[in-house]
């Protein structure tokens, strides 16, 4: 599997998503310019990054602008192929908002931006994503957005739970998913989804900023080798 | 604006900071204002380009509710 990484102006985890997918998982990285009209030699069996940041300065709503730049058109029907596409934090915005995914991502219920590392609990192995994460053992994994709080309505939640796509859920150290460990006011703690084909994924933490063990924590490069189907002990 | 029975955070500050200047507020909700110029033959032209507007980029669904008026 290679990966393209797709670079708007005011993305700002662009480099580290580019450093984990090159340097960590040693995988062959493509950069994907905002304006670009084409996916250069990345195929359905490739993986496509949205970073975390800012695209466009959040304008409008957070995701709204990015969803309408030329790389995005050629990332949807990448999507629509059923390539796979892996949205983190801002990405998982610009994937709402091409509507790759249901559902929003809304202000923080207490209105403050957020930074801390904090614990998911993942709640399905039946994606590439999350194939290999033990489902009892929490994740520690650090978040940082001031939009993050998940909203789907009573009719996309159900199907989100009846397609069993619902990826991560924020909890506690001990894997108790409450209201107290839920750090924006996200519906039901949900801190990530997959699309009804399983091939579409977003999340408001941040895998790629915890992905190595000389940075003291790598949770992160699980998700990585889930999706790359590595073995890891 | 936020659909209505969404929380607004930020509506919910304005609000705390108006009941401690004494204003008795309720219901603060906080949305956003935007005027464009287009051109159109007629007011019903100009009325379906910014439906168009809205559904395509300027308003989100699962957030948000709008309303417009057009004027020459």
């Amino acid at each position: 599997m290679k990966f393209g990484v797709v670079v708007f102006p005011g993305s700002n985890c662009d480099a580290d998503v580019i450093h984990v997918c090159k340097e960590v998982m040693q995988c062959e990285t493509r950069v994907l310019w905002h304006k670009d009209t084409h996916l250069q030699d990345l195929t359905t069996e490739d993986c496509i990054m949205i970073p975390g940041g800012f695209s466009y300065g959040d304008y409008l709503r957070c995701g709204a602008i990015a969803r309408f730049s030329p790389i995005m058109e050629k990332v949807i029907e990448h999507a629509n192929k059923g390539g796979y596409v892996f949205g983190i934090c801002n990405g998982f915005q610009v994937l709402c908002e091409s509507h790759l995914l249901p559902g929003a991502l809304l202000a923080n219920n207490h209105q403050r931006f957020i930074c801390q590392n904090q614990y998911l609990l993942p709640q399905t192995n039946n994606t590439a994503l999350t194939q290999q994460l033990d489902l009892t053992t929490p994740l520690n994994i650090p978040i940082a957005h001031g939009e993050g709080r998940y909203f789907a309505d009573a009719d996309t939640l159900k199907m989100l739970k009846q397609n069993d796509q619902i990826l991560f859920k924020y909890c506690d150290a001990s894997g108790n998913i409450t209201e107290a460990a839920n750090p924006n006011g996200s519906i039901e703690n949900i801190a990530g989804i997959c699309n009804v084909n399983r091939n579409v994924f977003g999340m408001m933490p941040h895998p790629e900023r915890c992905a190595e063990s000389v940075l003291g924590n790598a949770d992160g490069k699980k998700l990585f080798e889930s999706l790359l189907n590595l073995v890891y002990g | 604006m936020p659909l209505k029975e969404l929380l607004d955070p930020q509506g919910k500050a304005v609000e705390h900071s108006l009941h401690n200047l004494g204003f008795q507020a309720t219901n603060v909700r906080i949305g956003k204002h935007i005027t464009l110029k287009i051109e159109a033959t007629s007011q019903e032209e100009a009325t379906q380009k910014v439906e168009e507007a809205c559904k395509k980029l300027l308003h989100n669904p699962v957030m948000e509710y709008y309303e417009f008026t057009v004027s020459a």
